[in-house]
């Protein structure tokens, strides 16, 4: 089995999955009905994205673990999403801010990934960059709403952009899992994913009169299965059905 | 031409054009309380929709494998859908769908009082999709021949999605039924909890239930509540059989002659506790919808004030 290529689809998969969950936490309490919408729609895409990814990578691993084995029975250390991705809903601003800086730094990545030599990984960003965009699109218009609107959510989702920024560098982490696949496989370069996610957030940050913090503290570690707390009671909620009644079919 | 006929001539049009079947259309004459009746039950119809995305919502988070969350996911996604067409269908007939929403959190309109019952288990979420999508679906198919064409019109699209969302549910009880001895105890005890709030579903008796005759006449209701209730049993109780699980009735028995099961007597004293707020989660429900719209109070002053600054810059 190609333990690397097996490594980087969970990557892409558990940041999926993880938003996805995070964003399922919503549904019935958003501030709008149209909202309540959206967000599930999201969450809904970003789940169908796990699941490809998921069948993809039981697929590499011989089928030794099914996708919902993948996804739901692995232990706190073995996930591999962004440290972002699980961050609290919060307020709605926070939410929305969590989503603006991923799907800006999924949309380049994705748009990249459907070069990737692998013909089932470019699929599935084929298939992602689709949805992404249209998340993109609803995540910056809010972004710009918020940050223009009152003085109150400008406020707020500044607060938001300066907490949720310490875990953007992450974004853009690499170890030897990229190193060894990248000329192989045609995989992003994600210095250049960078380029094109700053010069994106950038703009819409200034539409939207918000300011990018001076304290640029990062924090990483997602990559390689070191989370933060959050994630332990984000499984807990997850895993319950799996661990509570081992074997079953649903 | 309206200022020339008196109010009794214009009810005897209304009802003339009820009688041939021709829809009533938002800008016709329509009485007042054709009016009025009809804001409430699509008010509270549209409510529903929103209040019973909560306690499926429960069990998103949990949900035992990927499918079962995505589907659980796009069901809740089109009980919102449902909610939105079913305001904008209020607001024909000038119901502000803020002010409609003022009344459920108040206390002031109601909701079907399924949703006032917890979701304890997984299999609750096959219970829902296949008895009370089920109950619903008998409830709402007639009302794609309403006489009030906005509301027959949402309706035809509203019974298509809940049929998919009954059959997930019944397909979800057959799984748990055919499953461990685990997951078949958890099936039979939704089934106990929610079989009968579900035939609670169709409202009082008829001898009971004072809007019905009227909205029969109208042509809003096409049936009556234990008629509909009736149809549900026929068709409910072989499908517990086909999968094996127990409908919690020892008065139900199939009655050769008519062709009609007949059931035990619904705990009435329960109803009516549960429709006056005392069912076990009235409090919870409300509170979470109210707690919703307050804290996203902020979210919609920005969206108007940024789309008025939007406008100015315009036109300056």
């Amino acid at each position: 089995m190609n333990k690397e290529l097996f490594e980087y689809v969970l990557r892409v998969g558990d940041d999926s999955l993880i938003l996805g969950q995070r964003l399922s936490e919503w549904c019935g309490h958003g501030p709008i009905l149209e909202e309540d919408i959206a967000l599930t729609n999201i969450a809904l895409d970003l789940i169908g994205q796990a699941t490809n990814l998921f069948e993809y990578a039981s697929q590499i691993e011989g089928g030794k673990r099914s996708a919902d084995q993948l996804a739901f029975l692995r232990f706190d250390r073995e996930y591999r999403n962004l440290l972002l991705v699980e961050q609290p809903n919060g307020d709605f601003g926070d939410t929305i801010m969590r989503q603006f800086l991923f799907d800006a730094f999924r949309k380049p990545f994705f748009e990249r990934l459907t070069f990737c030599t692998d013909m089932q990984l470019s699929g599935i960003a084929e298939k992602s960059l689709k949805e992404t965009k249209y998340h993109l699109k609803h995540s910056s218009e809010w972004v710009i709403r918020l940050g223009d609107g009152t003085e109150e959510s400008h406020n707020r989702i500044q607060n938001s952009l300066d907490s949720l920024w310490r875990y953007t560098d992450e974004l853009f982490f690499e170890n030897d899992v990229d190193a060894s696949l990248l000329n192989e496989y045609h995989l992003p370069i994600l210095s250049d994913v960078k380029q094109e996610w700053i010069k994106n957030v950038e703009n819409v940050l200034n539409e939207a009169t918000l300011t990018i913090p001076n304290n640029n503290w990062q924090f990483k570690g997602g990559r390689e299965g070191l989370h933060s707390e959050h994630l332990g009671k984000i499984l807990a909620e997850m895993q319950y059905m799996q661990r509570a009644y081992p074997n079953m079919e649903w | 031409m309206v200022k020339d006929l008196s109010i009794q001539e214009l009810e005897e049009r209304f009802q003339e054009k009820i009688n041939k079947d021709i829809k009533i259309e938002p800008n016709d004459w329509m009485p007042d309380d054709y009016r009025q009746t009809l804001i409430r039950q699509i008010s509270q119809h549209a409510h529903s929709e929103i209040v019973g995305m909560l306690p499926e919502g429960n069990w998103i988070t949990r949900a035992p494998n990927l499918r079962r969350k995505a589907v659980l996911l796009a069901k809740v996604q089109d009980e919102a859908g449902h909610g939105l067409y079913l305001y904008s269908a209020a607001e024909t007939l000038g119901a502000d769908r803020e002010e409609t929403i003022d009344d459920l959190h108040s206390g002031k309109a109601k909701y079907s009082s399924i949703f006032n019952y917890p979701t304890l288990t997984w299999a609750d979420m096959g219970a829902i999709g296949w008895l009370v999508d089920g109950a619903a679906i008998m409830n709402q198919v007639p009302l794609c021949r309403c006489s009030y064409g906005p509301y027959a019109r949402a309706m035809v699209r509203v019974c298509k999605e809940e049929s998919f969302h009954q059959r997930q549910g019944f397909e979800i009880m057959a799984h748990l039924a055919q499953g461990s001895p685990e997951q078949k105890a958890m099936a039979q005890d939704a089934l106990n909890r929610f079989w009968w709030p579900a035939l609670m579903m169709f409202g009082p008796n008829d001898a009971e239930s004072k809007h019905t005759l009227q909205s029969m006449k109208w042509k809003i209701k096409r049936h009556t509540n234990d008629e509909l209730r009736q149809q549900f049993v026929d068709v409910t109780v072989p499908q517990a059989e086909m999968i094996g699980l127990t409908i919690p009735d020892k008065d139900l028995k199939f009655n050769e002659k008519t062709g009609h099961y007949e059931f035990g007597e619904i705990n009435w004293d329960e109803f009516w506790n549960v429709v006056k707020g005392n069912g076990p989660c009235n409090k919870d429900r409300v509170e979470t919808r109210r707690k919703a719209k307050e804290n996203g109070a902020w979210v919609r002053e920005a969206a108007l004030a940024y789309s008025e600054k939007r406008q100015n810059r315009k036109s300056a």
